[in-house]
C-alpha cells in the first residue's frame, strides 16, 4: 500500500495558504491511481465490513505488485442492504455483499488485470443485467446527492480528502467576499428550510439571532438524532463531518457568534469520534480557533454528549443539556435566538441543515432554490427502511413522489408482498396510506395529510404491520420519553398506551376510538413542546386512514396483519407436517407434543397444547414446511 | 473509583456546571455505573447539591445507578426494527437470559437494555452486544448469538440462572 508523502499540517494563515495547501495535496494525487473505498458506515459493519477491510490489508501488504493502490474506508454509500459495499476508482466498479473470502480474487482479477467478477456485481431485479457502477444502479439513479454525495469517496478521518473535492472554499468565499448580511441574504433566497423537523427557515432564524442584541452569541449544531428509524444526520457526521463544521463556521460568522457546540446523541460513538477528529485538523489548519485565515474572525467548536432523552433534541431542552441540566424543554415565548444557551442569542440548527450551507453559499441561493418545490427548495435525505427491498439512505430532490421514492428507488415492497403504509416524521409524524402515494414529498403536502417531514425517517409497513400496534408502539416510545413537565403530556401519552394495549390485547370497546381522539386533541394543545404537541399523530393518522384495522381489533377480536399476540392462534396443520420435531425443539414452554419419525419408527404430527402455548412464534419461525398456520 | 482517577476526569472537563454530564459520562464508562460514592465525591468537589446529580442521573438513559453485567446487550427497538420483528427477538432473548429490559444476571455476566434506535435501522432487527451489531436478527439466531459472550461455554445452563 502506497502512503503518501505526509504534508506537514500547519496552521494555514490566508485563503491564498489554503489553495496552495490543496493544490499540494492534489498534486500528489494521481486521477489514475486505483483506489479501493470500502464502506465504513454502520450499515455495512452490521454487515461486517470490518473484516473485508482486514482481507483487503492483508492482501496489499502481501503482495509485492501492489503499486500506486490505495485502501480507503469511508463513511456510508447508502446502499446498506447491499452491504459491504465495495467500490473501485477510477473505474467506479461497484461490488456488493463482498464478503472477506471474495478479496484475494478481486485483487488478483479485477485491481491488477481489469477482470470484472460478475457474481458481485448488482443485478437488476427485474431485467437480470448486471450493472457494473453505482451511479447506474437504479437505486441510486434518481437521486440527487449534492449533500451525501462525498460521502461515498472520502475518508472522513482525514481533512486532506475534504480539501481535495473542495472543501472550505466556500468558507473562504463567505469570509473573505461576503458581508454577513449577504450571507443571510443568500441562505434566505435559498429558502433552507430546517431539516430536523420543524423546517423553519434557516434564513430568518439566523437574521433574528444577528440582530438580537448581546455581544456573546453561540451557534449549536443539533446531532441528537432522536427519531427512530432515521439515521442521516448519524452517517453525515460518520461520513463527511468537515461539511458540518464548515457550516457551522459560516453560520457563527453571518451571526456573529464566537462559540458553537455540536451537542452529540449518547448512542453514537463512531459520530463523536470523527466529528471531535474533524474538529481537531480544522483547529491545526487555522480553519478553526483565532483569526481563521487571518480574516479576523474567532470562532472555535466544542463538543457536548447528550445522555439519551429523546426529548434531548427538542431545541431549548438541548440548550439546557449543554448548560448541566437536565434536558426539559421550557415553554416557546421565548426564541432560542433572542435567549438561548446560558441566556444569550442562539442559532440551533440540525446536522443536515448545517450540511447544506457551503452548497448553498458556493453555488449560490439561485441554484439551490431551483431544485424542489414552491414552499421546499434542495434536497432531503431519507432512510429508507422497514419492508422495503432496498434498505439505506437515499437523497432526492424535494417534490418527488413517494412512490418513487419506494417504487423506484426501494424497489418496492419485499417477498410480493402487498404494501400498506409509510411512516414519516419519527413518532411527531403518521401513516400514509395507499391512496396517497403519489403525494410530491415536502414540508407542507406532509403535514396537510396528517403527518410531517420529521429528520427524514420513512417505514415502509407492508400487509403483516398492523397499525394499531403501530400505533400502540409510538404511544409506548412517547409515554418513557414524555418528561413529564406538562400534565397533558406525562398523562395523555399514557393513557392513549393503555387504550391501546386494551384494544390489541382484545378487550376494546367502540367508544374507546372516540375517547383516542379527545385525548390526542388535549395532549396535543395543552404540552409546551413538540413531543406533546404532536403525539398524538400517530394515533390521529392511523385512525383517519386504517379505522377498520381497529374495528376489526374491536368487533371481531383478530389482527388482521397477525401482529397482536393475544388475538394469535397457533396451530399445526397434520396433513403438512413432516414430524421433524423441530418445532418441539425450538418451543421454550413445551407446548408442543408428538413423535418424530424416524427410519425405523413411525412417527405422530406435532400438536401445540393452547394452554401452554405463549405465542413466542418460535415454532413458526423454526418450521421448514410451512406446516405452522398462524389465525 | 478512586478519588484521585475521579479528580483527573473532572480535571479534564473543567470545574464547572456544565461539565456535569461530561464527567458523569466518564464515570459510567469506566465503571459501568454511578456508584453513591462517586456521586457524593463529584457533588462535594464541583459543589453541586446531590439532589441535582441524581436528578441528572436518573433522567438520562445513558446512566445506571446499579452495577452492570460484562456485557451489555442493546436490543433496538426503532421503528424500522419493530416492523420487522424487533419485540419477538428481546422476548426471546429475555426468555433465553430469564432478565427483563434494565436487569443484569445473576452472574454478572448480561445486563439488558432497550434502546430507541440504534440509527442501523437498515439492518434491522439489530442487537448491539458491547458495541458490536448484529444485523438481521431473528428469535432462532439469538441463542447462537448470545453463546459467543458466555465466560465459560460448559457452564451455559449456570450462566443462564
Amino acid at each position: 500500500m502506497r502512503i503518501g508523502r505526509e504534508i506537514k499540517m500547519q496552521r494555514l494563515s490566508s485563503p491564498q495558504e489554503l489553495e496552495k495547501y490543496r493544490q499540494e495535496i492534489l498534486s500528489q494525487r494521481n486521477l489514475n491511481q486505483t483506489i479501493v473505498t470500502v464502506c465504513g458506515g454502520t450499515g455495512c459493519h452490521a454487515a461486517g465490513c470490518h473484516a473485508v477491510v482486514d482481507a483487503f490489508k492483508k492482501v496489499l501488504q502481501e503482495s509485492v505488485k501492489n503499486n500506486g493502490i490505495s485502501l480507503r474506508v469511508t463513511g456510508c454509500h447508502g446502499f446498506c442492504e447491499r452491504g459491504p459495499l465495495v467500490v473501485i476508482h477510477p473505474k467506479e466498479i461497484f461490488y456488493q455483499r463482498v464478503k472477506p473470502e471474495d478479496v484475494p480474487s478481486i485483487f488478483s482479477e479485477t485491481i491488477l488485470k481489469g477482470n470484472i467478477l460478475e457474481h458481485l456485481l448488482y443485478e437488476h431485479p427485474v431485467t437480470g443485467e448486471r450493472i457494473l457502477t453505482e451511479k447506474d444502479v437504479p437505486f441510486y439513479k434518481k437521486q440527487m446527492r449534492i449533500i451525501f454525495g462525498n460521502n461515498g469517496f472520502i475518508d472522513p478521518t482525514k481533512i486532506e480528502d475534504y480539501l481535495a473535492v473542495g472543501g472550505y472554499q466556500a468558507l473562504v468565499k463567505a469570509l473573505f467576499s461576503m458581508r454577513p448580511e449577504e450571507i443571510i441574504q443568500e441562505v434566505k433566497k435559498a429558502n433552507l428550510r430546517g431539516r430536523g423537523g420543524g423546517g423553519f427557515p434557516a434564513g430568518i432564524k439566523w437574521e433574528s439571532c444577528r440582530r438580537a442584541k448581546g455581544d456573546i452569541k453561540y451557534v449549536i449544531c443539533n446531532a441528537d438524532e432522536g427519531d427512530p428509524g432515521a439515521y442521516m444526520d448519524r452517517s453525515l457526521l460518520e461520513g463527511n463531518p468537515h461539511s458540518v463544521l464548515e457550516g457551522m463556521i459560516i453560520g457563527a460568522f453571518a451571526i456573529g457568534a464566537k462559540e458553537g457546540y455540536v451537542y452529540v446523541r449518547h448512542e453514537y460513538p463512531l459520530a463523536l469520534t470523527n466529528i471531535m477528529m474533524a474538529i481537531e485538523q480544522a483547529r491545526g489548519l487555522g480553519l478553526l480557533g483565532k483569526n481563521i485565515l487571518n480574516s479576523g474572525f474567532d470562532f472555535d467548536v466544542f463538543i457536548s454528549r447528550g445522555g439519551g432523552a429523546f426529548v434531548g433534541g427538542e431545541s431549548s431542552a438541548l440548550v439546557a443539556s449543554i448548560a448541566g441540566d437536565v434536558a426539559e424543554p421550557r415553554a416557546k415565548h421565548i426564541h432560542l435566538v433572542e435567549s438561548g444557551l446560558w441566556n444569550r442569542p442562539t442559532t440551533l440548527n440540525n446536522v443536515e441543515t448545517w450540511a447544506n450551507v457551503p452548497v448553498i453559499i458556493l453555488k449560490g441561493g439561485d441554484w439551490y432554490s431551483q431544485i424542489g418545490t414552491e414552499g421546499s427548495k434542495g434536497t432531503k435525505i431519507f432512510s429508507l427502511v422497514g419492508k422495503v427491498n432496498n434498505t439505506g439512505l437515499v437523497e432526492v430532490p424535494m417534490g418527488i413522489t413517494l412512490r418513487e421514492i419506494i417504487y423506484d428507488i426501494g424497489g418496492g415492497i419485499p417477498e410480493g408482498k402487498k404494501f400498506k403504509a409509510v411512516q414519516t416524521g419519527g413518532p411527531s409524524g403518521g401513516c400514509i396510506p395507499e391512496s396517497l402515494l403519489d403525494l410530491p414529498v415536502d414540508f407542507d403536502r406532509l403535514t396537510e395529510v396528517g403527518s410531517m417531514m420529521g429528520s427524514g425517517g420513512m417505514i415502509v409497513m407492508d400487509e403483516s404491520t398492523c397499525m394499531v400496534d403501530v400505533a400502540k408502539y409510538f404511544m409506548n416510545f412517547l409515554k418513557d420519553e414524555s418528561c413529564g413537565k406538562c400534565t397533558s403530556c406525562r398523562e395523555g401519552t399514557k393513557r392513549m398506551h393503555e387504550l391501546l394495549t386494551e384494544i390489541t390485547e382484545g378487550r376494546g370497546k367502540l367508544e374507546y376510538l372516540d375517547l383516542l381522539e379527545e385525548l390526542g386533541w388535549v395532549t396535543a394543545e395543552a404540552s409546551l413542546c413538540a413531543l406533546g404537541g404532536t403525539a398524538p399523530n400517530p394515533v390521529l393518522s392511523t385512525l383517519r386512514y386504517f379505522r377498520e384495522e381497529y374495528e376489526e381489533h374491536i368487533l371481531h377480536k383478530r389482527c388482521p396483519a397477525k401482529v397482536c399476540r393475544s388475538l394469535l392462534k397457533y396451530r399445526i396443520l397434520p396433513e403438512v407436517c413432516t414430524m421433524c420435531g423441530r418445532c418441539a425443539k425450538a418451543c421454550p414452554t413445551d407446548a408442543i407434543t408428538g413423535k418424530r419419525k424416524t427410519k425405523k419408527e413411525e412417527g405422530i404430527p406435532f400438536r401445540i397444547d393452547e394452554e401452554k402455548c405463549i405465542k413466542c412464534g418460535m415454532c413458526f419461525e423454526s418450521c421448514k414446511f410451512n406446516a405452522i398456520e398462524v389465525q | 473509583m478512586t478519588h484521585s482517577e475521579i479528580d483527573t476526569i473532572i480535571e479534564r472537563h473543567g470545574k464547572k456546571e456544565s461539565a456535569i454530564l461530561a464527567i458523569l459520562q466518564d464515570i459510567q464508562t469506566r465503571e459501568k455505573y454511578l456508584s453513591k460514592e462517586a456521586l457524593e465525591y463529584v457533588g462535594e468537589k464541583l459543589r453541586i447539591p446531590l439532589t441535582k446529580l441524581y436528578r441528572i442521573a436518573t433522567f438520562f438513559r445513558a446512566f445506571s445507578l446499579m452495577p452492570r453485567g460484562r456485557h451489555e446487550i442493546c436490543v433496538c427497538m426503532g421503528t424500522a426494527c419493530h416492523v420487522r420483528g424487533a419485540q419477538r427477538v428481546l422476548d426471546q432473548i429475555q426468555l433465553e437470559l430469564g432478565i427483563r429490559p434494565g436487569e443484569t444476571t445473576k452472574d454478572l455476566n448480561f445486563t439488558l437494555e432497550t434502546v430507541n434506535c440504534l440509527g442501523v435501522c437498515a439492518a434491522g432487527p439489530v442487537v448491539a452486544i458491547d458495541g458490536q451489531y448484529f444485523g438481521k436478527m431473528s428469535p432462532t439466531k439469538v441463542e447462537g448469538t448470545l453463546k459467543r459472550f458466555y465466560e465459560n461455554r460448559k457452564g451455559d445452563k449456570d450462566a443462564k440462572a
